[in-house]
């Protein structure tokens, strides 16, 4: 967030400029304050303040004064002057910087090692110039490279072999030094050398080429981890950095005004104007206005929201067209998208169980190859052919270069890295990486029915009234049905809101007198002189209403569909019926299909009785239906179908159904609204698109199946390619490994495990 | 066998040997910590092992010196902390264990450890 200028002695002085964000100011006034503090802070010597920006750039003598103390100042005033750097605005500028200077290496190296490759290779050297085949300019060419270009290498190395550990970098460093000093000594002692019966040969090639080639794959290997963690950047970059705030103001005539704050200024219950193709930017509720809002960078649901007043907003979603104020209910990090990225992080700081051999093995790896180069060294001195030495010496070289511990390391986290953060770009979001490696092996998927397989809000489907009523009972339809709404407005239960909602709004509203509700059975009361009776069959039965023939028929073809039905009578006689159903949600029918057809079992589970849920089951396409389960029975369902050896996701609101999630091997809460982070959950899905719960477990599918894809390569690479470097082909197929080989195929390795890993990228959701 | 044969073989046992005790063999000095403690990236973590009390906030503070890319990131997975460690500047997380055991963290290519052992 800052920028620091180099230090520059002026008159003894240590001059420093530096910029620093500044929270809390938002007018000409507050500048002039932040100002005026920060100039009169000992040891400042200019400070400009710019409120577009809401930044102070100080410039000051570092030996006077410190950052710190233009925080105090700063504090003293009201405002807050922030002293810390974005961790990954540093991580961006460090790796800009890393792959530069490395390119410069590798460019430099590569150059330098073909000079020398020209000069030295039997067959080749031939055709070099003269001067290019003097060993003293090969080395004085190898030099800078060996000590400049490779310096990472021992810049690593010291301090690892004083904490007595070692990585790649002590491999390389070894096994170029070896190389590099071999030659130095053929160089300037040749006769040495030949009068052990030695071809007096330098290896600078070897040295200065490996240096370049593993450089060179340090560098792709960079610029693809880059590429790992692209989501969360994203999703970071979609928060916007100001909101447009509605605040108090006596001065103006319509009591408020407008003003643009950065985000992180904005407060609880402050109220936020969004016009059409703006940012909306933090959570909230609408309190005025209507519009279309695309969610999908945040959801990950591709169709445009429509929303009106008291519907919630998530920040950094996009408003299309309409324009509207609404309140903020969220902000900092308790946004939807902080907490979305808190928890991404969190998985991919997780470490998933299938690492463990890897963990333990590359504990051991580097000593390991350690020793076998002394073994190959030994081995090719004492059997060897002739020249014994230099097989031994460029054999040894070649196990060094070739061990490569990086592509074990990366196997796992690259993957975990790349298949959360795609995840997370389509709305699920997986807690941990053990979570992702259990959900790939689910064979069960249990859904509970309210709310989650359906809208979780019932209906009347259908109303019928007994035939001829208006003849029979001198009552018309809408006065039958005002009737029936205007007792049903007393009751909270949710088939009465249906048969509200289904009244239509010119319904009459009719005063209720002698209201009451009989739990499980129905309500009674007198309206408009009447007494009208909704309920259940055996609730007219004991308020002894005349059934209707023709109602009771349509009564058995409404059970036989799964609805729900309330018989509704007025003075005594049954006139209608309404069938009430919950509604499935439109990707129910997609959601269950395309879990069956990763071959995952589909389970229902709800409070309903048999005949209605079978009939939503038959609906929906599910067979195996556990009705007239109580909400604190769900959980040990969910434990008995674990004791049939399967492997059972459950997938719910994470509210109600808090226990039978923690129960199942892996819990997805799904349609949370705004509240992400679920206890409960190992795995919620923030859109209520059923489609994603196949989408989540084949995602885990693809990327385990990397994960193992990478560990057979690491492992498999390593373990065939040791022994070949350490000579165990040449006695069949006189095959040997160049240490020059050994270093393409090396930085070649961990590339391909990172390239691996971002294929996943590609995978479709 | 000739004399630098049996020499070669001899240096060669005694390097494995010696790089079997030298890496292998070490014993890492735990550090307690109460409340805070630095560790120098550099090489590998200094202190590489630290006791920190079950249940209590301890903020660890990272500080790399080491410009190897190696150990550009911690991982301490049992808390699900990646955290990159930029050059020369103090990272601080804090971790609030919630049961006893013995943690790895390590580099985020696995190569360099450390543990923390929560009592």
């Amino acid at each position: 967030m800052w920028d620091e200028h180099v230090p520059r002695k002026n008159n003894s002085q240590m001059i420093t400029k530096k910029t620093f964000p500044i929270k809390g100011i938002h007018c000409a006034s507050c500048v002039y304050t932040t100002e005026k503090a920060l100039k009169n802070t000992p040891g400042v010597k200019d400070a400009v303040v710019n409120l577009a920006t809401t930044k102070a750039t100080v410039t000051y003598d570092s030996d006077d004064c410190t950052p710190e103390q233009l925080a105090d100042s700063i504090a003293k005033t009201g405002y807050a002057l922030e002293l810390k750097e974005k961790n990954e605005e540093i991580q961006e500028q460090e790796k800009k910087k890393e792959l530069k200077i490395l390119k410069t290496k590798v460019i430099a190296s590569l150059f330098i090692g073909a000079l020398i490759f020209w000069g030295s290779f039997p067959g080749l050297m031939n055709t070099s110039p003269p001067f290019l085949r003097n060993f003293f300019l090969q080395l004085l060419l190898a030099t800078p490279i060996q000590f400049w270009a490779g310096l990472d290498f021992y810049k690593a190395t010291i301090p690892a072999l004083r904490n007595r550990t070692a990585n790649m970098d002590t491999l390389v460093a070894l096994g170029t030094t070896v190389a590099y000093v071999y030659s130095a000594f053929v160089t300037f002692l040749p006769k040495v050398v030949m009068n052990l019966g030695i071809d007096h040969m330098p290896y600078f090639d070897v040295a200065v080429i490996v240096i370049g080639l593993i450089l060179l794959g340090r560098y792709f290997e960079a610029k693809a981890k880059i590429g790992t963690s692209t989501a969360i950047k994203k999703l970071m970059g979609l928060a916007p950095k100001t909101a447009r705030v509605l605040r108090e103001s006596k001065d103006l005539p319509a009591g408020r005004q407008e003003i643009d704050i950065p985000i992180d200024q904005v407060q609880i219950n402050d109220v936020i104007r969004v016009r059409p193709g703006e940012k909306i930017p933090v959570d909230g509720i609408i309190i005025e206005g209507d519009s279309s809002i695309d969610e999908s960078m945040v959801t990950g649901e591709s169709i445009p929201a429509d929303k009106t007043k008291g519907d919630t907003v998530i920040g950094a979603t996009i408003n299309k067209t309409g324009t509207f104020t609404y309140k903020a209910t969220k902000v900092g990090q308790d946004t939807m998208l902080a907490q979305i990225i808190k928890l991404v992080q969190e998985a991919q700081g997780s470490k998933a169980p299938i690492q463990r051999l890897a963990d333990i093995v590359s504990s051991y790896f580097v000593p390991i190859v350690i020793m076998l180069a002394f073994l190959t060294f030994g081995v090719w001195y004492i059997f060897g052919p002739s020249p014994a030495f230099l097989f031994a010496l460029l054999n040894t070289v070649a196990v060094l270069i070739i061990a490569c511990p990086c592509a074990m390391g990366l196997a796992t986290p690259t993957a975990i890295m790349v298949g959360t953060g795609k995840g997370a770009e389509h709305g699920i979001l997986i807690k941990d990486a053990e979570s992702l490696e259990i959900a790939h092996k689910i064979n069960t998927v249990v859904f509970d029915k309210t709310g989650t397989l359906t809208q979780g809000k019932p209906k009347v489907t259908d109303f019928e009234y007994m035939n001829d009523v208006e003849k029979l009972t001198k009552l018309n339809k809408d006065y039958i049905l005002s009737l029936a709404t205007s007792l049903e407005k007393g009751s909270e239960h949710s088939l009465s809101e249906a048969i509200v909602s289904y009244g239509n709004t010119e319904s009459k509203k009719y005063n209720v007198k002698n209201f009451n509700a009989v739990a499980g059975h129905g309500i009674k009361g007198t309206v408009d002189e009447r007494k009208v009776v909704v309920g259940t069959k055996k609730f007219m039965e004991q308020e002894k209403v005349m059934r209707c023939a023709e109602l009771d028929k349509s009564a058995d073809k409404l059970t036989s569909e799964g609805k729900t039905l309330a018989y509704i009578g007025v003075d005594g006689k049954n006139v209608a019926l309404a069938g009430i159903q919950d509604t499935l949600k439109d990707t129910a029918v997609e959601g269950v299909k395309a879990l069956q057809k990763l071959g995952i079992e589909v389970v229902m589970i709800t409070g309903d009785n048999k005949r209605t849920a079978e009939a939503i089951g038959r609906k929906v396409g599910i067979k195996r239906i556990l009705a007239e389960v109580l909400p604190d029975q769900k959980e040990a369902e969910v434990r008995k179908i674990q004791t049939e050896g399967k492997k059972v996701a459950m997938v719910g609101d994470g509210i109600n159904d808090a226990p039978a999630l923690a129960a199942a091997d892996i819990g997805i809460a799904m349609g949370t609204g705004t509240d992400v982070a679920i206890e409960a959950a190992d795995i919620t899905l923030v859109n209520k698109d059923l489609r994603t719960v196949a989408s989540a477990i084949d995602l885990s599918k693809k990327t385990m199946r990397t994960i193992r894809m990478n560990l057979v390569w690491a492992f498999g690479y390593n373990i065939i390619l040791i022994p070949v470097a350490m000579g165990a082909l040449y006695p069949s197929f006189k095959i040997l490994l160049s240490p020059i080989f050994a270093s393409v195929a090396m930085a070649t390795s961990s590339i391909s495990v990172v390239a691996n890993s971002l294929l996943l990228k590609r995978y479709k959701i | 066998m000739s004399a630098d044969k049996i020499l070669v073989a001899l240096l060669s046992l005694a390097g494995m040997a010696f790089t079997y005790w030298f890496f292998l063999m070490k014993k890492d000095e735990v550090v307690m910590v109460s409340d805070a403690v630095d560790i120098i990236v550099e090489g590998g973590y200094s202190p590489s092992a630290i006791s920190i009390p079950i249940g209590k906030t301890t903020k660890i503070s990272f500080l790399r010196k080491d410009p190897s890319s190696c150990l550009e990131e911690v991982v301490l997975s049992e808390f699900k902390i990646r955290r990159y460690l930029p050059l020369n500047k103090k990272v601080t997380i804090e971790v609030t264990p919630k049961k006893e055991g013995t943690f790895p963290f390590s580099c985020g290519m696995n190569m360099f450890h450390g543990k923390i052992i929560v009592k």
